[in-house]
């Protein structure tokens, strides 16, 4: 018989204990009287393909165990779809993106990051869903949308400029731009210098710019890109050392 | 070379918070904090020729998961390969013996996972699922016997895979589950091993992944999700299995991997701007072995099979050895993820796995490569050459060579 655990009744049915075979490795000391009873009825409830209320419930409680179990969450899906349940109760499922996409909720998803990023500007989930807004939304992003963009991740650079979250989101909203190219962040770069603001991301995008110049032709840059890459793997940038050697390498 | 005996002083490491401190950086500075003390302390009662590798703990440690776990470990009960490959593994990295009790009982317990209708569920009766197959098959792998490789039921197992199959070429984890690049690793990865790798299996894979590719250069777990250490493995392994590396941008994607090493803590972030975690090591260190070969692959293609120097890797080896081995490395047995946490399997696994990165530099082999392809292994074979003190072993190229040799020549 069921203990108390178990609510219902399952009187009906012969609970089917694990089958690990002799001396597996890895056993766990389940907690015997719930987890694996509750494991055991579910077996014998599987067995049946029985999508009932009281299966619901004994779903509920191994969950409550162990919420990774991905065999209860698939069954209680067939059960819910069988019992034809209202499934808002289980939209915790769902991803942000996938209801911004549904419910075509792009305008009020940047206010909403704004404010993330207002609360912290070195929140990289939220700099990754702003890119996300803009560039998976039906409307493709106008030049001029793309400007502003940038501009905007220049402001958040100047707030905090070892800040390396709007630094990529700058670079990334520039490649995918027709107009802008990488030197459009050469003013921001020096503008930091000169104020004797050490970042070696600014150092990095310097590396971007006269490695860009350099490709077309420019010795000059070529060779102010070798310096820069010098400066980062001998002093500010240590720890990436050998990535600048490489940089400097592919630059030769 | 490493966190002390750089040329820029330990106190001018610390990450500048631009006098403009939020949440994150806090929390920074605070774990940097930490890991320095760590490091401060240790310094101060030994010399740095004195890091060890306690080879003997985590052996105990180890030993005593394999054969007792506590109740508490019942949220691993859908994840019983896991459990099995991060132990097995961490054993044959320190290069203690799989002893014939083992075996026996490690194919028996796998055994019992398998699913008639193919791969490997959690549990005993637990639906199939893509991350524990790839564990279960990494677990026979690492038994390495005719035994442990003849209870995979191939023909089931690559009619369960194309199931897990979308039109897009992505996979789901199990069937009513969710779209994941896991999915797709965890899925080329067994399949590689098992010799079931068709252009039925991998059509249109990789245009998936190359979407999934952020413009920061990281990999995401689907098109649209933020960059992540675990994603970005998955999706470059996956790539490279399927021989299509070079369809992403590898040097951004080099770049966001480079971007990754702490300064301080010599170890690896998952995203930018979160915490060093020990798993990482693995997740983001093993990123460069496979960059290093796709670098030198390309190169190689410009410049008419003139070989680049390989002499160096392209992260900061020293390191993140230390912050493994000073930092993340329990005096109980076992491996954290940062100072002030309490071990366990999964972080001893890619702690281990980690620094068996940082230790062996895998070498790329042009010729061996291409003798493989031509053979149909889309595997990375090459060859390794270790170097340090305190090394544990690389076997993987062993035991990837051992399960592919048999799979691929017949049986």
């Amino acid at each position: 018989m069921a203990s108390y655990y178990l609510e219902a009744n399952w009187d009906d049915l012969v609970p089917i204990p694990q089958d690990d075979g002799p001396e597996p490795l890895t056993p766990i000391s389940y907690d015997k009287e719930c987890y694996s009873e509750a494991m055991s009825y579910f077996r014998a409830v599987a067995l049946k393909d029985e999508r009932s209320e009281r299966a619901l419930s004994l779903t509920e409680k191994i969950i409550k165990h162990n919420p990774a179990h991905y065999t209860i969450w698939h069954y209680r899906q067939q059960i819910l779809f069988s019992l034809e349940k209202d499934l808002y109760n289980e939209l915790d499922f769902i991803t942000d993106q996938w209801i911004i996409k549904t419910y075509n909720l792009w305008d009020k998803e940047l206010a909403f990051i704004d404010k993330l990023l207002d609360d912290d500007v070195r929140n990289n989930s939220a700099w990754n869903q702003r890119y996300f807004v803009i560039f998976f939304n039906p409307n493709e992003p106008t030049e001029e949308l793309l400007a502003q963009e940038v501009q905007y991740g220049i402001n958040k650079i100047l707030l905090a400029p070892n800040n390396i979250s709007p630094w990529n989101y700058v670079k990334g909203i520039i490649a995918k731009s027709k107009e802008q190219d990488i030197s459009v962040l050469e003013g921001l770069c020096k503008e930091l210098e000169k104020q004797n603001i050490i970042s070696y991301h600014a150092l990095g995008c310097l590396v971007d710019i006269y490695e860009s110049r350099a490709k077309r032709g420019s010795i000059e840059d070529k060779n102010l890109g070798i310096k820069t890459c010098e400066l980062l793997a001998e002093k500010r940038d240590n720890i990436r050392q050998k990535y600048w050697e490489y940089r400097k390498q592919v630059l030769t | 070379m490493g966190i002390f005996n750089g040329p820029c002083p330990f106190d001018e490491r610390f990450t500048k918070n631009d006098g403009y401190p939020t949440k994150s950086s806090t929390i920074q500075t605070s774990t940097e904090r930490a890991v320095y003390n760590k490091f401060k302390e240790f310094e101060n009662a030994n010399s740095l020729k004195q890091v060890k590798l306690y080879r003997d703990i985590h052996f105990e440690y180890i030993r005593g998961g394999l054969d007792h776990l506590h109740k508490y470990f019942v949220v691993l009960d859908a994840s019983k390969p896991w459990l099995c490959y991060w132990m097995l593994h961490s054993l044959d990295l320190l290069g203690n013996e799989i002893t014939p009790d083992i075996i026996k009982r490690g194919i028996s317990t796998i055994s019992k996972l398998q699913n008639v209708t193919g791969g490997f569920g959690g549990g005993p009766g637990q639906i199939s699922h893509a991350a524990v197959t790839y564990a279960a098959v990494n677990v026979l792998a690492t038994i390495g016997t005719k035994e442990a490789y003849d209870i995979i039921d191939r023909e089931n197992l690559y009619k369960w895979f194309l199931k897990l199959k979308k039109p897009d070429g992505s996979f789901i984890m199990h069937e009513g589950g969710e779209v994941d690049v896991r999915g797709a690793y965890c899925c080329l990865s067994a399949a590689a091993l098992t010799n079931l790798i068709t252009p039925e299996l991998t059509a249109g894979t990789s245009e998936w992944i190359k979407r999934s590719q952020n413009y920061d250069g990281g990999i995401g777990g689907e098109p649209g999700i933020e960059s992540h250490g675990g994603y970005a493995f998955c999706g470059l392994a996956a790539m490279e299995i399927m021989g299509k590396s070079e369809e992403l941008d590898i040097s951004l994607l080099l770049r966001w991997a480079s971007s990754l090493q702490m300064q301080v803590e010599g170890g690896f972030q998952g995203r930018p701007n979160k915490l060093v975690d020990g798993c990482y090591s693995f997740w983001v260190g093993a990123l460069f072995p496979l960059l290093e070969v796709i670098i030198s692959r390309q190169y190689e293609k410009k410049h008419e099979n003139k070989e680049r120097d390989l002499a160096q890797s392209l992260f900061d080896r020293e390191s993140l050895q230390e912050y493994i081995l000073i930092a993340s490395q329990s005096p109980k047995g076992g491996f954290i993820d940062r100072p002030g946490s309490s071990p366990d399997y999964y972080h001893t696994c890619y702690c281990l796995s980690g620094l068996s990165t940082s230790q062996n530099h895998v070498v790329y082999d042009v010729k061996k490569h291409k003798e493989d392809l031509n053979a149909g292994m889309r595997s990375l074979l090459w060859f390794e050459d270790t170097e340090d003190i305190n090394v544990v072993g690389d076997s993987d190229n062993l035991l990837v060579h051992k399960i592919i040799k048999y799979f691929y020549e017949g049986n």
